[in-house]
């Protein structure tokens, strides 16, 4: 059973359609990353998962309960960090911890004194005087010193330095091996890398891709440097390969993960010297997705339209819910979008 | 570039963000003068009057603390002694909220910060602030002057008193100057500033009781206090009875040397830090915060201990005066019947105290509504959000602010009630039982006040985004229908409107259940209503 499990959720504020058909599945016990532009959805999303919003219409599911019925009681098994934390201008720090630990049902007081000692925060201080990273401090303590089943965490290291990162995620790793689920809303690249399990990507109020990292990478092109003995031909007619060119006798192109055979077949005609290939970084995994190229959009969407009512789930998952194996997640995107689209037009 | 490089375009995006305040203080203090000095001159029509009215004055104690120094039988001396300290407080706590509100607000918010990193000199934020807000004193001066002209006083009195008034906003403009360097926080600047205006008051108040009465009786000649007090300087310039202008020459100097100490305390510390360093505090919570009730207390208490020092500070002298009361009816008849219009009943000593428990009712009106507006201050600053995602729900969190409200304006009314038996009866010789009769009497207006606590909680829970106008709306309407209503002959169905309206006028008449259970009944129908609409609302809207 899911910890999370979200189907054709839609949201609207009067004119503004912020959630529209989103879909969204957290297993038990992973580190799931949620991605998107700035006023994707990704906030509007989590406070429906706390029942703060109220959904117009889509399923949603929190360890088993409605968020919006069963709010208080869900809400003793899970932790919050807000994306934006206000804390009342006149309690100190410490107090501000002890306080929202406690609504929540309690906290372990000897993890707070030690992940207050890892944060290097100082509890005496009154919240007005803390920075935004103090602040954000505070929430993360009062979230990991409390011994939940769930962390809803809303791009919670957005104003942490490096080093109090590193705890950061020191942190998440240590409930994730007691057992709990992490649902991680974050624009650090690096941070989605070393933590999450799965990510999905949502765009303008919908799911355009979810899965591992290795799985989205196969959905993006490897781009290819090689050197040949002759020069190479017939290389636009095979498919998949794009933006063949050539520079000082080396002939760069990108190439989708499932057509790298094929051109491998046709470029050891040629004589190879000399070959590099680039996987994608998760830099342009994201850029082609919050990227506004029409095409790349249109596809994810599709995808995300295909998944509605019971089967919702399995298809919003996509890659993932496909298998494990690359060679079926590629099957995955091939079904996704026609040979002939073009993919990834971010540079 | 020089310090001040920008405070051109400051000044005007202060006259942009503020143009609507600005237009309401400069039109309102004097439209708010002319309705006064109208009514004033309805009461006290002839010399016979004033002169009884002068007397009275100046040999009336309480008459002297609150309504300063009377200055001869000239109706606008009159109009002056019973508009001035009330005008006078309007502008200072305007100019004072005013000058935070461009300077250390802005610091606060970090707007201070992005506006110095252009092309900004160092003085020049403050420098916009105090031109924009000099200026509207200066410009409601003037208007006001034009109102008293128009209401048939004197040229020259209006003149000196309008510009008393003008200088008693420019005093606390200076003041507040100082204040928002030293404290790091808006709030923190704004309690120092409004401290000094109590102080001030306070002290013009000292001035006042300890001076002499002229010899033929129409007079008071204050004592050194009210001069080290920028509220007591307006009084010594004695609008009306041969002004002394040279008397305004005193805040324009306290500009000159607040401007001065303001330029040099922002030289010295740096941006968004004060001279008043911040305090610390316990590093955990006490067991007795951590809970919604322990959390409204901690973050109401300041505000109900600001008010219960006011309304003791209001009732003791108000139940003193009930006895002196009766001497200045025998002078007077027309404030007699002015009273008596208010309070009703035949017993003017009675009517004079139901009319003062009447004002303090409607008084701790204003405490509910900011009370509960807090909600609304939490979610709209995001606090909200972060206590709901705990295992507390709405109802629990909301109930927990009403009953927070309701038991404050509980204690303020049974306060504003005791203090003023407890002052009436030393002077009648029976404080104990006129503290608790008083009390007793002060508590029958809880359903009005309950009735405006669930007004607000149905406004937050069915328009949040208009909580705090509509509140302050609604009260001012019940507060109008209450003082005008019957001057300006409304009829009842409108009187009706107001929760006040229903309110039983003990002790002028014997108390009656059936119109305090109806009140009680329409408050608990507002609060579920407001209770029900938060429970399925979005948070934050």
């Amino acid at each position: 059973m899911p910890v999370i499990s979200i189907g054709n959720l839609v949201k609207t504020f009067g004119a503004i359609r912020a959630l529209d058909g989103l879909d969204l599945r957290v297993e038990q016990g992973e580190v799931h990353g949620f991605l998107g532009p700035n006023g994707s959805g990704k906030s509007t999303t989590i406070r429906i998962l706390l029942g703060l919003l109220r959904r117009d219409s889509g399923d949603a599911q929190v360890l088993g309960a409605d968020p919006w019925r069963d709010a208080v009681r869900l809400h003793r098994r899970l932790a919050y960090v807000p994306g934006d934390v206000n804390l009342w201008p006149n309690l100190t720090g410490g107090e501000a911890i002890d306080l929202l630990g406690k609504l929540r049902g309690g906290l372990d007081r000897q993890r707070r004194d030690e992940l207050l000692h890892r944060f290097d925060l100082d509890p005496t201080r009154r919240c007005r005087t803390y920075s935004k990273g103090n602040r954000q401090k505070v929430a993360i303590v009062a979230a990991f010193a409390s011994n939940v089943e769930l962390y809803v965490l809303d791009e919670p290291t957005s104003g942490l330095d490096p080093l109090m990162e590193a705890v950061f995620q020191d942190e998440v790793r240590r409930v994730k091996q007691a057992g709990a689920t992490v649902l991680l809303s974050s624009h650090v690249l690096a941070e989605v890398e070393a933590l999450c399990d799965r990510v999905s990507i949502i765009r303008e109020g919908r799911t355009v891709e979810s899965g591992t990292l290795t799985e989205l990478r196969h959905l993006t092109r490897t781009a290819v440097t090689v050197e040949t003995a002759r020069p190479v031909t017939g290389l636009d007619a095979l498919p998949g390969v794009h933006d063949v060119h050539e520079v000082d006798g080396r002939t760069h192109l990108e190439v989708e993960p499932t057509h790298l055979d094929a051109l491998l077949g046709q470029l050891i005609r040629f004589g190879v010297r000399a070959l590099t290939s680039t996987p994608p970084t998760l830099e342009q995994l994201f850029l082609r997705h919050y990227g506004d190229d029409p095409a790349a959009a249109a596809t994810g969407a599709s995808a995300a339209a295909a998944a509605t009512g019971a089967s919702a789930n399995a298809a919003a998952t996509g890659a993932s819910a496909a298998g494990g194996s690359g060679a079926s997640a590629a099957e995955v995107s091939d079904a996704d979008a026609p040979a002939d689209a073009p993919r990834g037009g971010v540079r | 570039m020089s310090a001040l490089t920008g405070t051109t375009r400051l000044a005007r995006l202060v006259l942009r963000r503020d143009r609507i305040r600005l237009a309401i203080w400069i039109i309102g203090t004097p439209l708010l003068g002319y309705a006064l000095a109208g009514s004033v001159a309805g009461i006290y029509p002839d010399q016979e009057a004033r002169l009884g009215y002068a007397t009275t004055s100046a040999s009336s104690l309480v008459a002297r603390a609150f309504n300063g120094p009377i200055h001869g039988t000239d109706l606008g001396a009159v109009v002056v002694a019973e508009t001035y300290v009330t005008l006078a407080l309007i502008v200072a706590l305007l100019s004072t909220f005013a000058v935070t509100r461009h300077t250390r607000q802005n610091e606060e918010t970090g707007r201070a910060e992005l506006l110095g990193a252009n092309v900004v000199g160092r003085y020049a934020p403050l420098t916009a602030a105090l031109l924009v807000i000099v200026a509207a004193n200066a410009l409601a001066a003037a208007l006001l002057a034009l109102a008293l002209v128009g209401a048939g006083l004197s040229l020259a009195g209006s003149l000196a008193a309008a510009a008393a008034i003008g200088g008693v906003g420019v005093a606390f403009t200076a003041i507040a100057a100082v204040t928002a360097q030293l404290s790091v926080t808006a709030r923190g600047a704004n309690a120092l500033a409004a401290a000094t205006v109590g102080l001030s008051f306070v002290l013009r108040a000292a001035g006042d009781v300890l001076g002499e009465q002229s010899a033929d009786g129409t007079r008071v000649r204050s004592a050194w206090p009210s001069w080290i007090s920028p509220l007591g300087w307006g009084n010594q310039v004695r609008a009306f009875d041969g002004e002394r202008w040279w008397v305004l020459a005193l805040p324009v100097a306290l500009l000159l040397a607040g401007v001065a100490l303001a330029y040099a305390l922002a030289e010295r510390r740096d941006l968004g830090a004060g001279l008043i360093a911040p305090r610390r505090g316990p590093a955990s919570g006490a067991p007795r915060l951590l809970s919604p009730a322990g959390l409204a207390w901690r973050t109401q208490r300041g505000t109900l201990l600001g008010w219960a020092v006011g309304v003791a500070a209001l009732g003791l002298p108000m139940g003193v005066a009930a006895d002196e009361f009766n001497d200045m009816i025998d002078a007077n008849p027309a404030a007699a019947e002015a009273i008596n219009a208010m309070g009703g009943g035949d017993d003017l000593i009675n009517a004079y105290l139901t009319a003062m428990l009447g004002l303090f009712a409607l008084t701790i009106g204003a405490y509910v509504v900011q009370a509960l507006l807090r909600v609304r201050g939490d979610e709209a600053d995001g606090v909200l959000e972060a206590a709901l995602a705990t295992a507390v729900s709405r109802t629990r969190w909301l109930g927990t602010q009403v009953l927070a409200a309701t038991l404050g304006a509980i204690v303020l009314l049974l306060l504003a009630g005791v203090t003023t038996g407890l002052g009436y009866g030393i002077v009648t010789g029976d404080p104990l039982g006129q503290a608790v009769e008083l009390g007793g009497a002060a508590l029958l207006r809880l359903p009005a006040l309950l009735v405006i606590a669930g007004v607000v909680t149905a406004i937050f829970g069915l328009l949040p985004r208009w909580s705090v106008v509509l509140s302050w709306t609604a009260l001012l309407v019940f507060l109008l229908l209450g003082q005008l209503g019957a001057v300006l002959e409304l009829p009842q169905a409108a009187l009706n409107v107001s929760p006040y309206t229903h309110v039983p006028a003990v002790p002028a008449v014997d108390p009656a259940a059936l119109p305090l259970l109806v009140l009680a009944a329409v408050a608990a129908a507002l609060l579920a209503v407001g209770v029900a609409a938060f429970r399925h609302r979005d948070v934050p809207s």
